[in-house]
């Protein structure tokens, strides 16, 4: 336990020393941010329309206005940025060498695995925990329903770990980051296109298409819902990518 | 202590390391010595449980190292060839980080990397981003790392490999003032050091044993043949004609450098073969100037044990 708390330590610290964590939290900050004060124009403009027909004034709704649309749009850039965070996280240690070091110490590669995906799982925290200043503002501003919005950031949260331990089962098959970062991408497409799919195929086949996409479980957090079939699939995925990735680097092909 | 039996390593279809048995004793320091892909760095990537052997036991410290490899990667100090280092981080919290992971208590932390910092000589650059520092400032780091938490057995790969004269020189100090307290294992390919530093080497060629012994036996036990110097006053083509046909002569070569140098092989260095040389050369009346015995270095027999084929080892005088 003492040394995944080393691990994390010293993961955080390169994504701090380096600009890649300051870059990918301002790119999303700012993405997150224009993506945010669009949909608050549009709301503007439906808003003044709307005065005209009061009997309208009660569909004006600031979660299903505002906040849906955010998440629903900022999810999917949110999703493509986590390989870039883990994409160095294990084929670095191949690259230059140091994987000897940390697979010659006492140390499993258990240990290993779990120590560079909270380090991935905290600075995910950090990049939500900085996102939430949009819809701070409309907590301010407004009187939303607070339930949906912190629902919604579980999703994400969820969400992202997924991601991140997919970008870290690719990061361990190869020393290149980029084609780490590529692959997960390709899966995550993959994913995100079943969902898709899901909708021109038939029924049974279709729901378990539905099961197996990515977005599609994040919907109902970002309605309000905490789905159980949500949280099992992320967990899941979670562990699934995390247990292949220990299996790879036990494998002796990664050595 | 280290007992290794019947190791074995296959990469595909090269045998990296063919059958390999030794055996190391506590406070022992031995040399690996062999060419570029004799097989040094895969049995000592065996002995630290990076890779798994395809055949063969390795113990070290009384553990397996296929079947207990956390108790045994808890006794053994690495530094890998290239050494193991993060260019992001600074010295000293590298050396805290490498400390944890090698399980040394929270309370001796400080204490201990300090120690290794004096021991290689880092304080002075203990703030600096290891990307930045020198080539020799980069090894002592990575031999730094090694030391971390006092380990039982040492194993250096190629230590020395890269850097320049003087930080070889400061690196082998470093090494010779460990001896004694720690099991190491080294390897080389550079014969000096191996002659310097260890106590017994082990000549390791195309992953098998060739040869295993004292630096000073192997020269002495194992050369096939001696070899004479002579210089003379008056040379001449009669001169190695002459020498040549004296019985226990094998060859006679001008030594270039030297006017009027030979160098002579013999079969064995025998009292009488030498005075055989003498009486000739003076009866010749060629002036005899000069007659001494050559032992062989440790680098011609590695050299007649392997029969390197490219180009000479990277530094040492031919004659020792
Ligand atoms: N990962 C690997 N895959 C395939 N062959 C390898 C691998 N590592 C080493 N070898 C081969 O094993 C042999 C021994 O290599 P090595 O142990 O590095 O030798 P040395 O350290 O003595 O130079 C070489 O022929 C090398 O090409
Ligand atoms: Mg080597």
């Amino acid at each position: 336990m003492k040394k995944i708390q080393a691990l994390v330590i010293k993961e955080l610290g390169s994504y701090f020393i380096s600009p890649v964590a300051y870059v990918i939290i301002f790119i999303f900050l700012a993405v997150a941010g224009f993506l945010f004060f669009q949909i608050l124009s549009y709301f503007n403009v439906q808003s003044i329309q709307m005065m005209r027909y009061p009997g309208l004034l009660d569909r004006l709704n600031l979660n299903d206005m505002v906040l849906f649309p955010f998440f629903h749009n900022v999810v999917v850039f949110f999703t493509f940025l986590i390989p870039v965070l883990t994409m160095r996280l294990l084929s670095e240690e191949k690259k230059l060498g140091t994987g000897e070091l940390l697979f010659t110490s006492p140390i499993t590669t258990t240990e290993v695995v779990l120590g560079k995906f909270f380090s991935a799982a905290l600075l995910i925290l950090v990049m939500l925990l900085f996102s939430f200043v949009y819809p701070l503002v409309i907590l301010i501003f407004g009187n939303p329903d607070a339930g949906p919005i912190l629902t919604a950031y579980l999703g994400l949260f969820l969400l992202g770990c997924a991601a991140a331990g997919l970008g870290l089962l690719t990061s361990s098959l190869t020393e290149n980051q980029i084609i780490a970062v590529i692959s997960a991408w390709g899966i995550l497409i993959l994913l995100l296109i079943i969902g898709w799919a899901a909708q021109s195929v038939g029924p049974t086949f279709g729901a378990v298409l539905q099961h197996l996409s990515f977005m599609e479980h994040f919907q109902s957090f970002s309605k309000g819902i905490i789905e159980l079939k949500g949280v099992v699939y992320y967990l899941s995925f979670i562990f699934f990518t995390l247990f292949l990735t220990q299996r790879v680097l036990d494998s002796q092909s990664w050595r | 202590m280290i007992e290794v039996e019947n190791l074995t390593k296959r990469y595909g279809n090269i045998l990296a390391v063919d059958r390999v048995s030794f055996r190391v004793d506590s406070g022992e320091i031995v040399g690996f010595l062999g060419p570029n892909g004799a097989g040094k760095t895969t049995i000592m990537r065996i002995l630290t449980g990076f890779i798994p052997p395809t055949g063969g036991r390795a113990i070290l410290s009384g553990f397996d190292i296929m079947e207990k490899p956390l108790e045994v990667k808890r006794r053994i100090g690495y530094l890998p060839e290239h050494p193991p280092i993060y260019n992001d981080m600074l010295v000293s919290p590298y050396l805290e980080f490498v400390s944890q992971l090698k399980e040394v208590e929270a309370k001796e932390r400080t204490r201990e990397v300090r120690r290794v910092m004096d021991l290689c000589g880092l304080t002075e650059v203990e703030n600096r981003l290891i990307g930045n520092l020198s080539r020799g400032y980069r090894q002592r780091v990575g031999l730094a790392q090694a030391l971390l938490g006092d380990p039982e057995i040492l194993v250096l790969d190629e230590p020395t490999i890269g850097l320049d004269p003087r930080q070889i020189i400061e690196i082998r100090e470093l090494i010779k003032n460990l001896r004694s307290e720690h099991t190491i294992i080294l390897s080389s390919h550079i014969l000096p050091e191996v002659e310097m530093l260890c106590g017994r080497v082990i000549i390791i060629h195309e992953g098998k044993i060739v040869a295993e012994d004292r630096p000073e036996h192997l020269q002495s036990t194992l050369k096939s043949s001696d070899r004479l110097f002579v210089q003379v006053g008056r040379a001449g083509p009669e001169v190695p004609e002459s020498i040549r046909r004296i019985p226990g002569v094998i060859s006679v070569f001008t030594e270039e450098k030297i006017p009027g140098g030979y160098l002579i092989d013999l079969e064995r260095d025998e009292q009488k073969v030498r005075e055989e040389v003498a009486r000739v050369i003076v009866a010749g009346g060629f002036g005899l100037l000069e007659l001494k015995p050559i032992r062989m270095s440790l680098e011609e027999v590695f050299v007649r044990l392997t029969t390197v084929e490219s180009g000479s080892p990277e530094e040492g005088g031919k004659f020792s």
